[in-house]
């Protein structure tokens, strides 16, 4: 073991990580599946979503902005942590207008399939239907905040990725919403349909125009295996070492 | 063993979860050897007399009378099942949800485009129910033991939980019948 590596414990399974990751990325490199939804590979952490709640000696903390350390425990897979993350997957679903029903991302999209991992039929809070609105103004690209979990991957991505910083936030709390940067909406940005801030919103809130359903139901992406399928099947490859 | 009763009502619903009752085809033949059809849009009775097992309620509640026909159902049956998204969340008809009730009526009997009202009257009939000032999911109106989601849910679903119900096995879904859509 090299003076960069530390040894840590997920769920009672011992595994080796570099010392400047996150428990977040240690635990994908080990085949361990942590549920996220605003961590995105390349973009920097935010924290925000809180889905990726562990607890790491014991205290809670977001697994994507969580340090790994020489000898920490984490607990991921426990009941009390799945239950947080479930009400937390039901606060943004009734704090949305999500309609799943006749959504163009449905079977890609990382909330329902959060909310399938989870085995969530139904919210438990009473849905609070929000007024937000629609952005079309773009000729490529619509922004529905009814779909968005104010999750910022766009924000990041097309700060860190694209150089444009194109979107950001306006108001606190229930009244936070995504903003863009001018005034005549996205149409008078500088937002091109290619960018990496389009293809990272997890939801449907940033959609490609003129693609919709694109792929039949029972070929999507979460139709037949739960998300974060893919990273544990990593684990049970390696099974044999 | 007498027969499992089983009662089914649409709501604020278009019919789809019941046509996906249907869908389950020949099995609909093992269905009525395990269960008696009570209070149902099948067979048009009209109440639910007596306690019924299973109590399958598609749509969810956007007028006064959804509601008094939710509670029938909660009184009478032993387990209450919310069928597809409507029941679960609203559904399409909740797209109003974020339009005050004036402005809806206003719109549909007023103002929309196609609308011929020279009176301009909004109809206010004492035998229309009134509409609910949001359409509510029936787990905000009364308890509801079991969600089935999907919009409709399929037949495979349908059946799956029918079939666990009515033989006292637990309801565990696998993952591809638990769809939002």
């Amino acid at each position: 073991m090299s003076s960069h590596e530390v040894t840590l414990f997920i769920d009672g399974k011992e595994i080796q990580a570099n010392k400047d990751v996150t428990v977040l990325e240690a635990a994908e490199e080990n085949g361990i599946y942590i549920p996220r939804l605003c961590w995105l590979k390349g973009l920097s952490p935010f924290g925000a979503c809180r889905v990726c709640l562990v607890r790491a000696n014991g205290r809670p903390q977001p697994a994507c902005t969580q340090r790994v350390m020489d000898g920490m425990v984490v607990d991921n897979d426990t009941e009390e942590l799945r239950g947080i993350r479930r009400n937390i997957i039901d606060m943004i679903f009734v704090e949305g207008n999500h309609f799943c029903m006749f959504c163009e991302k449905s079977g890609n999209c990382e909330l329902q399939a959060m909310a399938y991992r989870h085995g969530i039929t139904a919210p438990k809070y009473p849905f609070l239907f929000p007024q937000k609105a629609v952005d079309a103004s773009h000729p490529d690209v619509l922004i529905d905040r009814n779909r968005c979990i104010l999750c910022s991957r766009c924000v990041r991505a097309s700060k860190e990725q694209d150089g444009k910083g194109v979107f950001g936030f306006t108001g606190r709390s229930i009244d936070k919403r995504l903003a863009v940067s001018s005034g005549e909406g996205l149409a008078g940005t500088t937002l091109d349909v290619d960018d990496e801030a389009v293809s990272a919103c997890p939801v449907g809130c940033l959609m490609k125009k003129r693609v919709g359903y694109a792929i039949p139901v029972g070929e999507r992406r979460y139709d037949q295996e739960p998300i974060g399928s893919d990273i544990e099947s990593v684990a049970a490859n390696k099974g044999g070492e | 063993m007498s027969k499992a009763k089983v009662a089914t009502t649409s709501l604020c619903g278009c019919f789809g979860c019941h046509m996906s009752v249907l869908d389950i085809d020949e099995r609909i033949l093992d269905l009525v050897q395990l269960v008696e059809f009570d209070r149902s849009p099948i067979n048009d009775i009209k109440h639910i007399e007596g306690t019924v097992d299973v109590g399958l309620v598609e749509g969810g509640c956007a007028n006064e009378e959804n509601v008094a026909v939710l509670r029938e159902f909660r009184e009478h049956c032993k387990v209450l099942i919310s069928l597809g998204d409507c029941a679960i969340n609203g559904g399409v008809p909740a797209l109003r949800n974020m339009v005050p009730l004036k402005e809806c009526f206003e719109e549909a009997y007023l103002q929309g485009p196609t609308v011929h009202n020279p009176e301009g009257r909004i109809p206010d009939d004492p035998e229309i129910p009134r509409l609910l000032d949001k359409v509510y999911p029936c787990h905000e109106v009364v308890k509801v033991d079991y969600h089935l989601p999907g919009c409709p849910p399929s037949a495979d679903t349908i059946w799956a939980a029918l079939n666990a119900l009515l033989t006292g096995a637990p309801l565990e879904l696998p993952y591809q019948l638990v769809k939002y859509d």
